[in-house]
C-alpha cells in the first residue's frame, strides 16, 4: 500500500515544478497569463554572478553546473560566453524565485542537447576564428565535461533523497544548500573517478600544449609538491573546518526541529489544556483531551508521510469527520480504518454518511461510545457504524429524522452504493455502508 | 465468580504515576493488586517475585518498554499471562508486544468494566483483542501475500477474519457468538488461533508493515 505512494512521487514533482513556474512574478514581466512568455528570468536564489545562469537552466531544465560551465568553457572560446551572458542579463532582467531543475531530477537528454549544442557552438567559432587557440579551449573543455560528470546528478533517486534532505533540513529559506554539501559526499565513486580522469586529461593536455614537452615532467612534479605541501599545512584546518560545519549545521537543525515542536505543542497541547482548566462540563473536557490526543498523535506519527504526493486520504477524511462529530457532541468514537487510499467521490459519500450516522448516534442513542470500522480494499469500501444505546424501529422513522433518508439512503444510492440499517428498540443501531470502486 | 476473582493476583507495570494510581483504584475491588513497577528493570524482579496471575503492561516505557518485560518474564515464569495496556496506538509497537508474548492488548481509554473484563479473559487464557488491535492485524493480514507462505501460520481463515471484523466494528464476543451462531468459547477458540498466528508467523511483512503504518 505505501508503496503505491512512493511510486507517485514523479509526478508530485512534475506538479512541483509547474508550481514553481507559477510562483513568477506576474509583475515582473507581465506574461504569466497565457502571453508569450520571456526567454527566461534571472534567478533570486540560485546565482554566482546575477543568477542568469540559474535562470537559464531552470528554463530548459537541466543542471546549472552544466550551464555555468558552458559558460566557461564559451568564455574561453573568444569571450562568446561572456558576451553572451551579458546579453542574457540584459534581457532577462525580472528576478525570480527559481527551483534549481537538478531537484526535479533534471533530464538527461536536454543535458546531453545542451553540451552538444555548447559543442557545435565550438566548432562554429573555431572555424569563424573568433578563437583564443585549441591549447585554451579543448582542455578547459575536457576538463569542464569531467567536472559536470562529477557534480552534475541526472538520476532520480538521488534527486528525491536530496528532496528529503532538503526537508529534513527544516528549510531554512534555502534548504538546498545544505542538501547539496550532504549529498556531495555520496557522489558515486565510479563517477568521481571517471570525472576526476578527464579533469586530470584537460589540465595534462593543457600543460603538454602549452609548455615546451621537456619541462612537462619537472611542472608536474613540482605540481605535485606544491599540492603535497599545501595538504600537509591547511589539511588539518579544512578537516576541522568541515566537520565543525557539520556539527553546526546539525546543531541547526536540532534548533530548528525544538522550535517547530515548541510551535506546534503552544498552538494545540497547551491551547487545550488551558481551555480544559477553564471548562465546567466534563462532557466538554473529555471532548477536548480527545480531539487534542488526535491531533498530537496524528502530527507525531503521520508528519513524518505528509508530502509523499498521496493526496487526501481515506483515513485523513474520516479523521475529520469523527472529529467534528467529537467535538459537538461529547462522545468517544472508536474509530478503526483497516487499508487506505486517496478518497474520490464515491468514497467521500461512504465518508460523509459516516459522519451522519455517527451525528445520529451521538444525538439519539443515548450510548456512550459509537464503533466506526472502515475497511478499504481495492476493490471496495465498507463502513459501519454502530452503537449499543436504546435503537428504534427503522420502519417507523419519525418524518423529522429526515438524516437517515437523505444524508445516508439517499447519498449512498446516488453513488451507486448501499446502505443498510440494523436496528430495534433496546438492541442499539449498526449502519452498513458499502460502495464498490469503479466508473459512476 | 466472585470468589474466583478474589485470588486474580494482578502486577501493573507503567511508568506514569497517575495512570497506575488509577488503575490500581479501578481494579483493586475486582483483583488482589499484588505490586507495581514503574520501569522495566524493576518490574521484570517484582513479577518474578510475586508470581502474579495476570500482569497489566504499559507499551511504552524507557529502556525497551513492555515488550523487555514480556520477554525477560516469559523466559524465567512462561505461565505468567501478560495484558498489554497503552495510550500509543503506533502499530509497531503493539504488534511489537504481542509478538513478545502478551496475549493481549487494550488502549488505555478502555472503560474500567471492561478492562475488568479483559483481566479475567487473560487470566482465563484467552487472548484479548481490542477492536483496534483486530483492525491492524486485518490490515497487516490483507496484504497480497506470497505463495510460499504457510498457510497454517501465515493466513487467516475465513471465520477468523469474520471474527476479527467484528470486534473491530465494536461487537463483544457475546453478540459476535450469537451474529455468526457459535458459541462464545468458539469465538475465544478463534481468537485464541489469531494471536497465535500474530505470535508465531515469521511473514515478513508483518513487521514491515507494523514499521511502515505508523498508525491508523
Amino acid at each position: 500500500m505505501r508503496a503505491v505512494r512512493f511510486e507517485d512521487r514523479p509526478s508530485s514533482e512534475v506538479v512541483s515544478i509547474s508550481r514553481a513556474e507559477a510562483t513568477r512574478p506576474p509583475g515582473g514581466n507581465g506574461a504569466s497569463a497565457g502571453g508569450p512568455r520571456p526567454f527566461f528570468a534571472r534567478s533570486s536564489n540560485d546565482r554566482v554572478i546575477a543568477g542568469v545562469a540559474g535562470g537559464l537552466a531552470e528554463r530548459i531544465r537541466i543542471d546549472p553546473v552544466v550551464v555555468r560551465l558552458a559558460f566557461v568553457v564559451l568564455a574561453l572560446a573568444g569571450g562568446v560566453g561572456v558576451v553572451l551572458y551579458l546579453v542574457l542579463w540584459t534581457i532577462g532582467r525580472a528576478e525570480t524565485e527559481t527551483r534549481p531543475a537538478w531537484r526535479a531530477g533534471g533530464d538527461a537528454q536536454r543535458t546531453v542537447a545542451a553540451v552538444s549544442i555548447v559543442i557545435g557552438t565550438l566548432l562554429v567559432l573555431r572555424a569563424s576564428h573568433v578563437w583564443f587557440g585549441d591549447a585554451l579551449v579543448w582542455p578547459v573543455a575536457l576538463a569542464a565535461v569531467g567536472s559536470a560528470i562529477i557534480w552534475v546528478r541526472l538520476d532520480r533517486s538521488r534527486s528525491r533523497g536530496r528532496e528529503r534532505n532538503g526537508r529534513a533540513n527544516g528549510l531554512n529559506g534555502n534548504g538546498d544548500r545544505p542538501a547539496v554539501a550532504a549529498d556531495t559526499t555520496r557522489v558515486s565513486f565510479a563517477r568521481l573517478a571517471g570525472g576526476g580522469v578527464l579533469v586530470v586529461a584537460g589540465v595534462a593536455v593543457f600543460l603538454e600544449s602549452n609548455i615546451s614537452s621537456g619541462t612537462v615532467g619537472a611542472v608536474v612534479v613540482a605540481l605535485a609538491v606544491a599540492v603535497a605541501g599545501l595538504a600537509l599545512i591547511g589539511g588539518p584546518w579544512i578537516a576541522r573546518l568541515v566537520r565543525q560545519l557539520g556539527v553546526e549545521r546539525t546543531e541547526r537543525i536540532r534548533v530548528e526541529e525544538r522550535e517547530e515542536v515548541a510551535a506546534h505543542l503552544h498552538d494545540s497541547v497547551l491551547q487545550t489544556l488551558a481551555l480544559i482548566q477553564r471548562s465546567e462540563d466534563p462532557g466538554r473536557m473529555r471532548a477536548l483531551a480527545r480531539v487534542q490526543e488526535r491531533d498530537l498523535r496524528g502530527w507525531l506519527y503521520r508528519s513524518r508521510d505528509a508530502g509523499n504526493g498521496a493526496g487526501n486520504l481515506v483515513s485523513d477524511a474520516v479523521d475529520a469527520v469523527t472529529e467534528r462529530v467529537e467535538l459537538a457532541h461529547g462522545i468517544r468514537l472508536d474509530t478503526v480504518i483497516v487499508g487506505d487510499r486517496p478518497v474520490d467521490a464515491r468514497v467521500q459519500a461512504v465518508v460523509d454518511a459516516c459522519g451522519e450516522a455517527l451525528t445520529n448516534a451521538a444525538k439519539h442513542s443515548g450510548a456512550g461510545v459509537v464503533s466506526l470500522y472502515v475497511e478499504v480494499t481495492d476493490e471496495d469500501v465498507t463502513a459501519f457504524v454502530r452503537d449499543q444505546g436504546s435503537g428504534f424501529d427503522p420502519d417507523a422513522v419519525p418524518p423529522d429524522r429526515r438524516g437517515i433518508a437523505d444524508s445516508i439512503l439517499g447519498r449512498m444510492a446516488r453513488n451507486g452504493g448501499t446502505a443498510e440499517i440494523r436496528s430495534a428498540p433496546g438492541e442499539g443501531t449498526e449502519i452498513h455502508l458499502h460502495v464498490t470502486r469503479g466508473d459512476a | 465468580m466472585t470468589a474466583a476473582d478474589d485470588a486474580i493476583r494482578v502486577f501493573v507495570v507503567d511508568d506514569h504515576q497517575l495512570f497506575l494510581a488509577g488503575v490500581r483504584a479501578e481494579l483493586g475491588s475486582s483483583f488482589e493488586i499484588v505490586g507495581q513497577a514503574e520501569d522495566v528493570d524493576s518490574a521484570v524482579a517484582g513479577i518474578v517475585r510475586e508470581k502474579p496471575d495476570v500482569v497489566l503492561v504499559d507499551v511504552h516505557m524507557p529502556a525497551g518498554g513492555g515488550a523487555a518485560v514480556v520477554e525477560r518474564v516469559l523466559l524465567a515464569e512462561p505461565d505468567i499471562r501478560f495484558l498489554a495496556l497503552s495510550m500509543s496506538d503506533a502499530a509497531e509497537d503493539v504488534i511489537g508486544v504481542i509478538r513478545s508474548g502478551a496475549r493481549g492488548y487494550v488502549t488505555k481509554t478502555i472503560s474500567p468494566t471492561e478492562l475488568v473484563d479483559a483481566v479475567r479473559r487473560v487470566n482465563e487464557g484467552d487472548a484479548v483483542f481490542s477492536p483496534r488491535l483486530a483492525g491492524f492485524v486485518l490490515d497487516a493480514f490483507t496484504d497480497p501475500q506470497p505463495a510460499e507462505l504457510d498457510p497454517e501460520l501465515d493466513r487467516l481463515s475465513g471465520r477468523e477474519r469474520e471474527v476479527l471484523r467484528l470486534i473491530a466494528r465494536g461487537y463483544t464476543y457475546r453478540e459476535i457468538a450469537a451474529e455468526l451462531h457459535i458459541s462464545v468459547k468458539t469465538v475465544e477458540t478463534h481468537v485464541s488461533s489469531v494471536l497465535r498466528k500474530l505470535q508465531l508467523s515469521n511473514r515478513y511483512q508483518l513487521t514491515r508493515w507494523a514499521t511502515e503504518r505508523r498508525i491508523v
